[in-house]
């Protein structure tokens, strides 16, 4: 995953996991005499089984229109069978500038991992 | 043109179809790079794409079942291409401009209600090509239909000026959805013998689907006698010449040209 630039108005990390936050017209839906549409991101499920991934986002005047610009946007070569669309208002996300209490903690804990342990000889079924 | 030389009655009506579908293409794809917003590019040319396949399929049927010169075959491109404009046998309705984006959404309600109704009854055609496209037609119509509905309702019954130009779009159009559902001596055998879905049958269904969309976007069904009709003959309003100059250009500049 890319790291976000520097001075980035973007708040999670990276291409189109990416969430505006500033000069974006992401108001919260509901009034219709907006001028600008509000941003929904969009997820959609590849298929039964699968959970929804984050696919990109789009403008739209509601969630129904939102939910139909997405079935055109993001599923003309049939990529799924089920989409979510959320309001980019709604989804608060971890903040560049607070990467390292977040995540680097995790950096030094490589014993979270089960490749740190050997599997002592004459172990079976595991 | 002798009774002998006539095409086989089949033939027209795959072309009538076909020149629906392919005119509406052909108007839906001017939106493209101009929509009002980026989203609705997308949206408005896959519409545009869709029909294109639908006339595809019914214009290659038509090539192969009604001959050309010599009796061979002709192919979609012939038809679509080197066809003049008294020979396309689309309703006027398709080929008016789509003017302000409401006015196209109105001619997308119009028709795609118009055509949904069509195909759902032509799945029960006893002609099997027909039968076929419509069963795949019918589902995509289905969303046209819809995404034509969500947009009326929202215009309708939106800013005072997005429902002025939502009834002016449907005032300007409804004249022309008589023809829809004439019925001439050709279709009237296509009918009787299986064929063809029988127009005065899915005019309820056509008027009953619109009706309450319109109440709800607080639009008025438009009060006219006004019938213009002559497409499915070939006489057209003066607007189809030019999209047809525009969209046979390179075909006639360079025969056979592919990318």
């Amino acid at each position: 995953m890319m790291a976000a630039p520097e001075g980035s108005d973007f708040q999670s990390e990276g291409g189109h996991g990416a969430v505006p936050t500033a000069d974006v017209p992401a108001t919260s839906p509901g009034s219709r005499t907006r001028r600008e549409w509000p941003l929904w991101e969009v997820f959609v499920r590849a298929k039964r089984g699968l959970s929804h991934n984050h696919v990109g986002s789009l403008h739209a005047s509601d969630a129904d229109m939102a939910l139909r610009m997405a079935r055109d946007v993001y599923t003309r070569r049939s990529e799924g069978v089920s989409i979510w669309v959320v309001p980019a208002t709604v989804i608060t996300a971890s903040s560049p500038d607070e990467k390292d209490p977040f995540f680097a903690p995790a950096a030094d804990k490589v014993y979270r991992h089960p490749t740190f342990y050997d599997v002592p000889e004459g172990v079976r079924h595991l | 043109m002798t009774p002998a030389d006539a095409p086989p009655p089949v033939a027209t009506y795959a072309l009538r179809l076909g020149d629906d579908a392919l005119v509406l293409a052909q108007r839906l794809s001017e939106w493209a790079a101009k929509a009002p917003e980026l989203e609705e590019d997308v949206a408005l040319t896959n519409i545009g794409l869709d029909l294109l396949g639908q006339a595809r399929s019914l214009l290659a049927y038509a090539g192969e079942t009604v001959g050309g010169p010599g009796g061979q075959a002709r192919t979609e491109d012939d038809l679509a291409f080197l066809r003049g404009e008294r020979e396309f046998l689309n309703c006027q309705l398709v080929e008016q401009p789509g003017g302000d984006f409401a006015t196209t959404i109105a001619r997308q309600l119009l028709f795609s209600a118009y055509q949904y109704e069509l195909y759902l009854a032509l799945q029960d055609s006893r002609n099997d090509t027909l039968a076929a496209v419509a069963a795949k037609a019918v589902k995509e119509v289905s969303y046209h239909r819809d995404h034509a509905t969500q947009w009326t309702l929202r215009l309708g019954d939106g800013t005072e000026e997005s429902h002025r130009r939502m009834q002016d779009g449907l005032d300007a159009l409804w004249p022309y959805t008589a023809e829809l559902f004439e019925v001439d001596d050709l279709l009237r055998a296509l009918v009787g013998d299986g064929v063809a879905a029988d127009p005065e049958r899915l005019r309820p269904a056509w008027a009953s689907y619109l009706e309450p969309v319109l109440v709800e976007a607080t639009l008025d069904v438009p009060e006219t006698s006004r019938a213009p009709s002559g497409g499915r003959r070939g006489v057209h309003t003066e607007t189809l010449g030019y999209l047809l100059a525009e969209m046979q250009y390179l075909h006639r500049c360079h025969p056979g040209a592919t990318w």
